[in-house]
């Protein structure tokens, strides 16, 4: 059952093929045989899966059921769900349990979901390779000794070993997009304000957002229509209505114009994973495609403007973890300066930290001018390459990552190189733009990610571009041996 | 850029994070090579360019009435608490 899509699985599903419980134990029994390679979940709620698989079964059989109803799928940790904990990969939050759900957990639940478990993510959500988790790294499912990417390196990991039909992930410098390229699935980042943040753990206000990662663009479709729309809880929620994502998927692709930056195949990026690009490159001629070099001049600089703005940022929104209302406190304090300074030191691990203090500094008096408003200036200058881009091409076409998977702890010592995994998705985030990566040729076993970038609330256009070339080719059907 | 040792201390106390001798030395050095990093941003003529604080800029921030929207859920909120008496969250004593 785990090799099927989501539009099968709904067909069997309606057809009586099978139950959603027989579904759901299918996966629990994966999850349980396979996730200690993986480590890619951090709780797993057999009990509530099950009981949401028995509804789903019961408005099966009662014609109620929605596009999702009983299809299993699990939550990045960052998600805030109701009596289940969501400890964002932190010891911060290790015995935090939401009141509340958040948005896209209740659309989803909307949808028919069931809710397997809560996946593992770099703490915070601040890392490209899932080894900053408080819960220990996630593993490549195609090759244990390497990362899965990150932040949403649990979702990645669990859609690429089947552990789930489906997953969230979120993405404020290319955290679905990186590890889904790195784990050889597909995966959306909508535009900015596109998908309610309500209930989604704060790190970079102004970059954040929630998408799917899945096995095919058919199938993050269903999963990003139940995810989208406005919300009045959000203030950055955009009130523009969700176009029905499915129904565009077939769209032919002649005549579209495609974009190659030419400074996403420059200097540092791995020549076999060029090649593979290139590969699909010519697939999309062959589809109808016209494919011209464009130029995005200002995005080398994405990567420094965003260790300003994103830090700065996160030092603010975790300026609430202070050991008082919720999450870490340490023993015995001695004074409120103590109580909060040794809670987050605590609880916040090493990397969180460097952000934190990286983002307190830029922030602070007297430097406020020469970082932060100098960033958000250059910002300006890379959403208009954009703007200007987008007069020319409907898509802009490159590699996700620069490589494929690096082994687990190659990186960890060296934070600059660790960022520089995110040089070719953090522009977008900057400008706010969709952002998507799908699988195409691998390297020495190894996947590798091919980003589509579109205009403003383009995200249908994304799918239609990603699902015509899973129709011609078979990169997102491969399966990692053991799996 | 090269951050000193002060200069962390300082840092770490607006940030209210408790960090020891050895570790101030590891983050000097990291801060110092993602500000090296973030310097790029030096070379960069600005001169004229507007901020863009909101990555959609035509987007205008949405107003909603002065009113209280959410019901009383203090006991639930504060179920997940470290320390609370009597409804109120506890913490050492700040005025002696």
């Amino acid at each position: 059952m785990h090799e099927k899509g989501i539009a099968e699985l709904r067909r069997d599903l309606d057809a009586r093929a099978y139950s959603s419980v027989e579904l759901t134990l299918h996966y629990l029994d994966r999850i349980e045989r396979l996730d200690p390679r993986l480590n890619s979940f951090v709780t797993v709620a057999a009990e509530q899966a099950l009981a949401g698989a028995e509804r789903a079964d019961r408005a099966i059989a009662a014609g109620t059921g929605g596009p999702l109803t009983g299809i299993p799928i699990a939550h990045k940790d960052i998600f805030c769900t109701q009596g289940l904990r969501t400890s964002c990969g932190s010891r911060m939050l290790d015995n935090f349990i939401a009141p509340y759900d958040a948005t896209v957990v209740e659309r989803l639940a909307a949808a028919g979901a069931v809710v397997l478990g809560k996946t593992n993510m770099d703490e915070f959500a601040m890392g490209s390779s899932n080894e900053t988790s408080f819960y220990g790294p996630v593993r490549n499912p195609w090759d244990p000794g390497k990362v899965p990417g990150g932040s949403s390196g649990g979702s990645a990991a669990a859609v690429a070993g089947r552990l789930c039909a489906a997953a969230t992930g979120t993405d404020t410098g290319g955290s679905i997009r990186q590890p889904a390229a790195l784990c050889g699935v597909t995966g959306i980042k909508p535009t900015y304000g596109r998908c309610s943040r309500w209930g989604m753990i704060a790190f970079a206000s102004s970059l954040d957002q929630a998408g799917p990662i899945a096995g095919s663009a058919a199938d993050t479709a269903p999963m990003l229509q139940a995810m989208a729309g406005f919300d009045p809880r959000d203030s950055t929620s955009v009130d523009t209505p969700v176009p029905d994502y499915l129904s565009g998927l077939d769209a032919d692709l002649a005549g579209l114009r495609i974009g190659l930056p030419k400074e996403y195949f420059g200097e540092g990026l791995d020549a076999r994973v060029e090649a593979s690009i290139r590969e699909a490159i010519r697939e999309y001629e062959r589809l109808g495609a016209r494919v011209n070099e464009i130029s995005l001049p200002n995005s080398p600089l994405s990567v420094p403007v965003y260790y300003v703005v994103a830090p700065a940022e996160c030092s603010s929104n975790l300026a609430r973890f202070d050991g008082v209302r919720y999450g870490h406190r340490c023993e015995n304090p001695k004074d409120l300066e103590d109580l909060y300074k040794r809670s987050r030191a605590e609880g916040f691990g090493a990397e969180v930290q460097r952000r934190i203090m990286i983002g307190t500094y830029v922030l602070s008096a007297g430097y406020y001018d020469a970082y932060y408003l100098k960033a958000q200036k250059i910002r300006h200058l890379i959403a208009d390459d954009f703007r200007r881009a987008f007069e020319q091409v409907d898509v802009i076409l490159g590699p996700t990552s620069p490589t494929t998977a690096f082994p687990i702890g190659s990186k960890m010592d060296d934070p600059v190189a660790m960022y520089l995994n995110d040089i070719y998705t953090i522009a977008t985030n900057l400008a706010g733009l969709p952002g998507m990566s799908i699988p195409v040729a691998p390297v020495d076993g190894m996947p590798v990610g091919l980003q589509l970038i579109g205009n403003y609330f383009q995200e249908g256009r994304l799918l239609n571009v990603a699902h015509r070339l899973q129709c011609v080719s078979d990169w997102h059907l491969a399966l990692p041996k053991g799996f | 850029m090269a951050l000193l040792r002060a200069d962390i201390e300082k840092i770490a106390h607006l940030a209210r994070l408790a960090i020891s001798p050895e570790e101030t030395a590891r983050y000097a050095q990291d801060l110092s090579r993602i500000l090296d990093l973030v310097a790029q941003m030096d070379a960069v003529d600005t001169q004229g360019v507007e901020p863009m604080a909101h990555p959609l800029h035509d987007m205008a921030q949405r107003l909603r009435p002065d009113a209280a929207t959410e019901a009383d859920q203090r006991e639930r909120f504060q179920s997940i608490a470290p320390l609370t008496e009597a409804g109120l969250y506890l913490v050492p004593r700040v005025i002696e």
